[in-house]
């Protein structure tokens, strides 16, 4: 206990109706990778936010090195040693990595020496960069290169890093990790956030488990699964999604050649898509975010017209049908982004449910609204997905997101869906949610529905997919099954490097 | 330290409360202005929001012009609802109003001496349609041209007046009145008269269509999938796009519905309360139903009150100007104020004020 770097004794921060950190305590050693986990709403950000000097605590104290700690803003932070990289990055597009880097310093040296730091710096760790580059050229991996090379600047003692992987594929995750260890190795202590339980108990020394607020668990990760540590997260047995294998039916929604430009400057066009997906069938799209997600989702949600032959329904050209006809064909589709896209944040859950299934499920007749009915689907979905909310009268932005994303994934699974088209299922979802969203889709597939998940996740993918494509910069790869592809195929895929592979075979 | 912390529901009672609160806090500040200006602030509110309705003296008078004040204004801020629900901003409606009243007015002058009950349906029908025709302009510009509604259909309002100036002076003026500017007067062709329907009350036409108008909107904006959208637009543009509201056709709907109940208002008050296409007939009413459409929030019962309301203070403003020998410029900002008070309280509605200890270092 001689090498405690920072203490954390009995931490307390109370929102209105709800306590983010209650009487937290655990500490961290030099050197020593700490992984805090926990399902959202856990409290991780809270007590991250604490720590980095964003939130001031109700009750508790910190101790840094021996001295009391608590720094009144972020910068006292990073002048007593802390530094944090977030889960997203606060860079200008316009400005090279020097500049960007610059801007976030107290006293910036020369621009000449600085460079030549970043140089050093990024050579030292194994993150290749060059710092006269735009960060709008700049991959999301090699854009938190820069944020981390800007903490690294600092010299900090205790790194820490909020969801790192997120944005990565699993070769940038392997540079990350040699790094991290690197940096461990030389003294600095890590504090990693995250929920994916594999990567902590490849890296981490030790795991402090939050739940509710409260710390569950300090523990050694290596020494548990994968589930036993999942069963901490969430207090109860985990209930395993189950896929049974079967015969897929005829296609039911082709794509062909479709290209769509993008509709603002900063998205990603769609390049001659080619896509099948058959009753029964899920079809697992993975990628990176921002190679066109969105634009894939808004082009088969009708969201996005396009020529009348490139989007194909049981054969029929439907490309010019908006969401609406769609619908009632019975493509149903629901976005990544839940306020203010999936849902409309001030309506309530009843008039939210009105919202994707005012036609499929007669709820207007000759444009007036049967609202009985309406609040009747909506109690149903609520019900059915276990939802926790007070009541239908609750507006959309008063729940949490698990519980708004249930929401919307309920409101399109009981419409009775042909094909369901969702684009991040479980972002952000707990664990038993994530499993249980995870699971309707799997039924609705058995059921007979073709069903398209995009997702950032891969463990989810492979877990739910029968076949696998992947996007990059608005291609979409050939499928291939997702039973026994490996995670360097399924990395070289996101990496979009399929097409020169096969090109040299 | 004051704080103010986000409502997860707005909360239903602070949203009946607020507009009384305001009334209240209007009538205090008020007062403290006038006693500033030497008058006696308590018999100042009482002619402003008591004498109009109560006074034996001038009730006969102004209670009947309460209706008459209210009616426009009741009848475009329901239409210009429509359009601020969904984000889309009409400010022209003054415009569409005059357009309004001259199309009307010159359907009916052109068949100035005859009579015949079709005469006057005939002049609605053409009010409505002018109004309707000048609020498409905006409206295509801006889905062909993506051009900004506010702009065109305030610098319209001009155009609009400059129009009922030409006529006013030309094409439709009174060959029979000694070369003054105006049109017939409206009073004196029955057949085209927007005559009083119960004496003494102000009861007009366009007072029956404005009630018609505050029962319609109500309908849609509750009942109806289109008043969904609506709301649906205004709040969430993407939401709206991804539940298949089509936001070109909605921008020619809204549009079209204020420029069609500001036509008729327009027709309503120059066959009626005015008389006669002046240039100087419209009073500003297509700017104040800005005021009274936000001041009801949108709502059509809440315009409704608000409309009787801002007729109120108007009529009682212009009776303490005549009583007390209170400056117009106090009264206007007396009016100011009740729309900043209730624009002000209307924060309680979706934030609550807590009280936080500052923190200690």
């Amino acid at each position: 206990m001689t090498d405690r770097l920072l203490t954390i004794d009995g931490l307390t921060k109370a929102y209105p109706g709800v306590v983010a950190n209650d009487k937290v305590s655990f500490g961290i050693d030099v050197g020593e990778v700490h992984a805090l986990l926990g399902e959202n709403g856990a409290g991780k950000s809270t007590l991250v936010k604490m720590i980095y000097g964003l939130v001031r605590p109700d009750a508790g104290s910190m101790t840094l090195m021996g001295d009391s700690f608590s720094p009144p803003e972020p910068r006292a932070a990073r002048a007593a040693g802390v530094a944090m990289v977030f889960q997203h990055f606060s860079l200008f597009e316009a400005l090279t990595v020097a500049e960007n880097i610059t801007l976030g310093m107290e006293n910036p040296p020369k621009h000449r020496e600085l460079s030549a730091r970043i140089t050093k710096v990024s050579h030292d760790y194994g993150l290749p960069l060059d710092p006269e580059r735009l960060v709008g050229e700049l991959s999301a991996g090699e854009r938190q290169r820069v944020e981390i090379i800007r903490c690294l600047l600092q010299d900090p003692k205790l790194l820490i890093m909020d969801e790192p992987t997120s944005v990565l594929t699993p070769q940038e995750v392997e540079v990350l990790f040699h790094t991290l260890r690197k940096l461990s190795s030389e003294g600095t202590a890590i504090l990693y956030i995250s929920h994916k339980l594999d990567e902590i108990r490849d890296i981490c020394d030790s795991a402090t488990v939050l739940r509710h607020g409260v710390v569950v668990d300090t523990c050694n990760p290596r020494e548990k699964s994968a589930r036993e540590l999942a069963e901490m997260m969430v207090g109860s047995a985990l209930h395993e999604p189950l896929r049974d294998a079967q015969a897929f039916g005829d296609v039911v929604l082709e794509l062909k050649d479709l290209s769509v430009a993008s509709a603002t400057q900063f998205g990603t066009s769609l390049k001659s898509v080619n896509l099948t997906v058959r009753a029964g069938e899920i079809l697992g799209i993975g990628g990176v975010a921002g190679n066109g997600q969105d634009e894939l989702l808004a082009a088969m949600s009708g969201e996005t017209p396009s020529a009348n032959e490139t989007v194909t329904f049981d054969g029929d050209g439907i490309g010019t049908l908006g969401p609406n006809p769609r619908r009632e064909l019975g493509i149903l589709a629901a976005p990544e982004e839940r306020l203010g896209h999936a849902a409309a944040p001030d309506m309530s859950l009843t008039e939210n449910a009105l919202l994707t299934a005012a036609f499929r499920e007669k709820l207007v007749t000759k444009g007036f609204v049967n609202w009985p009915d309406t609040r009747t689907f909506a109690k149903r979905v609520i019900k059915d997905f276990d939802v926790r909310t007070p009541g239908a009268r609750t507006a959309a932005r008063a729940l949490s997101g698990g519980n708004l994303q249930k929401f919307v994934i309920g409101r399109e699974v009981l419409q009775n869906p042909r094909v369901l088209v969702v684009n991040q299922p479980t972002w952000g979802v707990d664990a038993s949610a994530a499993a249980q969203i995870r699971q309707s889709l799997m039924d609705l597939a058995a059921a007979g529905a073709a069903v398209i998940v995009i997702s950032q996740d891969l463990d989810e993918l492979m877990e739910v997919s029968d076949n696998f494509c992947a996007l990059n910069e608005g291609r979409l790869t050939r499928p291939h099954p997702a039973k026994g592809l490996t995670v360097e195929e399924i990395g070289l895929m996101l990496g979009g490097m399929e097409e020169q592979e096969a090109a040299n075979a | 330290m004051l704080r103010l912390e986000k409502r997860p529901v707005p909360s239903k009672a602070w949203t009946i409360a607020t507009p009384i609160l305001a009334v209240l806090a209007t009538m205090i500040a008020g007062g403290i202005l006038f006693a500033t200006l030497g008058k006696d602030p308590f018999e100042a509110i009482r002619i402003i929001f008591w004498d109009p309705l109560f006074s034996e003296q001038f009730a006969a008078y102004s209670r009947p012009q309460l209706l008459v004040k209210a009616g426009p204004l009741i009848l475009i801020a329901i239409g210009l609802s429509f359009g601020f629900r969904a984000g889309i901003w009409n400010i022209g409606a003054e415009g569409q109003y005059i357009m309004g009243a001259i199309a009307g007015g010159a359907v009916g002058l052109a068949f100035f001496p005859a009579g015949g009950w079709h005469i006057f349906p005939l002049m609605v029908i053409a009010g409505a349609a002018g109004g309707w025709a000048w609020a498409m302009i905006p409206a295509i510009l801006r889905t062909r041209f993506n051009t900004n509604e506010i702009l065109v259909s305030l610098l319209l309002v001009y155009v609009a007046e400059h129009i009922l100036s030409a006529m006013s002076f030309g094409l439709l003026r009174n060959p029979e009145g000694h070369g003054f500017p105006g049109s017939r007067n409206f009073k004196d062709y029955e057949a085209a008269s927007n005559t009083e329907l119960i004496a003494n009350t102000g009861m007009h036409w366009g007072v029956v269509a404005a009630f018609i108008a505050v029962i319609f909107a109500y309908i849609i904006m509750t009942r109806h999938i289109l008043g969904y959208q609506i709301t649906l637009a205004g709040q969430s543009p993407r939401a709206a796009k991804f539940g298949g509201v089509n936001p070109g056709r909605l921008v020619v709907l809204c549009l079209g519905a204020s420029g069609v109940l500001a036509g008729l208002a327009g027709v309503f008050e120059v066959t009626g309360p005015a008389g006669q296409l002046t240039t100087d007939f419209n009073q500003g009413y297509g700017f104040t139903a800005i005021i009274v459409a936000f001041l009801g929030r949108l709502h059509p019962v809440g315009i409704l009150m608000a409309g009787l309301l801002m007729a109120l203070t108007y009529i009682g403003g212009d009776l303490a100007q005549l009583m007390m020998g209170l400056p117009k410029p106090a009264i206007q900002a007396f009016q100011g104020m009740l729309l900043f008070f209730l624009l002000a309280l209307d924060v309680l509605t979706n934030f609550r004020i807590r009280l936080k200890k500052s923190e200690a270092a």
